[in-house]
């Protein structure tokens, strides 16, 4: 383990969902977070964005309480979910133990049939994970991940897998599901509109520590040909170092 | 790589396309042969050819019985009761056997597979007394044990257990870390990973262990009976070596054989009933 770890646990909703200061993560010699801070405040949908490689999925294993190796001060909601890049659901479970796996006392089928409708779902409750489509699969994840009732939801790159339709359409559904949870989401990607059409505040990671913060102040539904729009796509497009 | 504007076709465009047919009407039609037909059809032709072969006096009954003889001795043993009970014995001895051993692999191959500490301890005997035949341990379980039930069931229990422990182990050493994290997120403390992940990701290898513990019990169950016992389908088929009645041993041998493909059976429909999640190819 390294030294100077406080790690906390906040209690109460007034604080922020996360509040990390002087957050270092080595690998090796090398830090590949180095002196971070970031605070998200509760009920705020922020989109990490970075060049492959920069630590955006190593700070999110971090604030999921994967990684414990580090130094800094890091305090994280009590609740939290988490939503990969791959589902991650347990084959030998039906998709619906799967979403209430975890949950303490009885597996509830009930709450599972109600999270897996929320995300259009319904009609997949007794299948096994085998049979869904890589569409369906990512939204039984997010049903897991909503059925804790987080305060903080951390998604890592969860629909980088699919195709552009269904990434849009799976955009939508977390938009929707946010502003019904009010939970506070942490979504790194690497698609710019994507950021912008759901974030009211986007990060680019630069050597180890949050290098660009920029609030969204854009009217939701966002509409892409908002010149607004298209300006902060620009900006970010920049600071991302594509011309 | 250079375009040049007019681009110039190296073949003419082909008037007609090489095609394969992926489906049609004609494979849906009914009266195609079914597949316990086929799968019938080989095994009956041989015994066919074993009958014809004796009939006609190309096999000696001396060296070989007839299938009609074999039939005709299994009734007589059937009905004076010794088949039965032979079975009975022979049976007892691998469930007996069974038990112990799927006791012994379980609980070495969860301490061995679930802790560090239980891995040193556990894992680097075992890995050497695997290498050791079975079957040359009958002369040390005799001096132990004698000659009653005890070696032949710690014989067979022995012969399940490496299989048993050899794939358990590698399953749970297998399981998916992305899974155990995930599980972790989930809010499932060490037992519930144990129960919601580790265990049931190490079952199929668990089957696969299983499925050939059973061959490798049926195996040590033979030597065990043939080499001293005085009941059991082993000692029926030495008893019959002592009067050269080969119908009597094929006899043996049909019934280790029918045994054999029950137990496979019952690990078939195991594997049926708790592998159903599982995306695996099942063949043409
Ligand atoms: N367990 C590990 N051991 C050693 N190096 C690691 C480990 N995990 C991550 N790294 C390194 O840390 C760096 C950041 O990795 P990380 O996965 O956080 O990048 P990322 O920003 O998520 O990239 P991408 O956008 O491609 O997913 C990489 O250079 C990676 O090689
Ligand atoms: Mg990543």
């Amino acid at each position: 383990m390294a030294t100077g770890v406080q790690r906390t646990v906040s209690d109460q909703r007034t604080v922020d969902a996360v509040s990390v200061r002087g957050l270092t993560r080595r690998f090796g010699d090398r830090a590949v977070i180095s002196d971070l801070d970031l605070d998200i405040e509760p009920g705020q949908f922020v989109a990490l964005l970075g060049a492959s490689g920069c630590g955006k999925s190593t700070l999110l294993r971090i604030l999921a309480d994967l990684d414990k190796d580090v130094s800094g001060e890091v305090t994280v909601a009590r609740r939290r979910a988490v939503g990969f890049q791959a589902p991650r659901l347990m084959p030998w479970k039906k998709v619906w133990h799967n979403v209430v796996l975890g949950l303490p006392g009885k597996p509830d089928r009930d709450r599972a049939v109600a999270a897996l409708t929320e995300v259009g779902l319904a009609h997949r409750v007794d299948v096994w994970p085998k049979v869904l489509s890589g569409g369906e699969a990512q939204r039984a994840a997010l049903a897991r991940a909503l059925v804790r009732e987080p305060d903080l939801l951390l998604l890592d790159e969860p629909f980088s897998a699919l195709d552009a339709l269904t990434r849009i359409t799976a955009r939508g559904l977390v938009d929707e599901l946010w502003q019904r949870h009010g939970c506070a989401v942490l979504l790194v990607t690497h698609d710019v509109e994507e950021a912008l059409a759901l974030a009211d505040r986007v990060l680019v990671m630069q050597d180890g520590r949050i290098g660009y913060d920029a609030p969204v102040d854009l009217d939701r539904p966002r509409d892409v040909t908002d010149p607004e729009f298209q300006r902060l796509r620009a900006e970010l497009l920049a600071r991302l170092g594509v011309h | 790589m250079t375009t040049t504007p007019e681009r110039t076709r190296v073949q003419p465009p082909p008037s007609a396309v090489e095609t394969v047919t992926l489906a049609s009407e004609r494979d849906r039609r009914p009266g195609r042969v079914p597949r316990w037909v086929l799968k019938t059809i080989s095994p009956i032709a041989l015994i066919v050819l074993w009958q014809v072969l004796s009939s006609v006096g190309v096999l000696d009954t001396d060296t070989l019985a007839s299938p009609v003889t074999v039939a005709e001795t299994a009734a007589g043993m059937w009905q004076d009761g010794s088949l039965q009970s032979a079975v009975l014995t022979s049976v007892l001895r691998v469930l007996a056997g069974l038990a112990f051993g799927i006791v012994a692999a379980v609980v070495l191959a969860t301490l061995a597979g679930l802790f560090r500490r239980g891995e040193d301890i556990i894992d680097a005997p075992m890995q050497m007394l695997r290498t050791v035949p079975v079957i040359g341990l009958i002369p040390l379980l005799i001096i132990w044990f004698g000659i009653g039930e005890t070696p032949k069931i710690v014989l067979v229990g022995l012969a399940v257990t490496f299989p048993l422990y050899i794939n358990l182990y590698s399953g749970i050493r297998n399981t998916d870390s992305t899974l155990i994290e995930a599980s972790e997120t989930l809010g499932l403390g060490w037992f519930g990973q144990v129960r919601h992940v580790i265990l049931p990701s190490a079952m199929p290898q668990f089957l696969t262990g299983l499925r050939y513990a059973l061959g490798t019990a049926w195996l040590a169950l033979v030597f065990g009976e043939t080499i001293n016992a005085t009941s059991g389908i082993g000692y029926e088929m030495n008893k019959a070596r002592e009067f050269f009645a080969t119908d009597v041993i094929i006899v043996c041998l049909v019934l280790y054989a029918i045994l054999g493909l029950v137990a496979d059976m019952i690990v078939r429909g195991l594997e049926r009933g708790l592998l159903s999640w599982r995306p695996a190819f099942s063949g043409q």
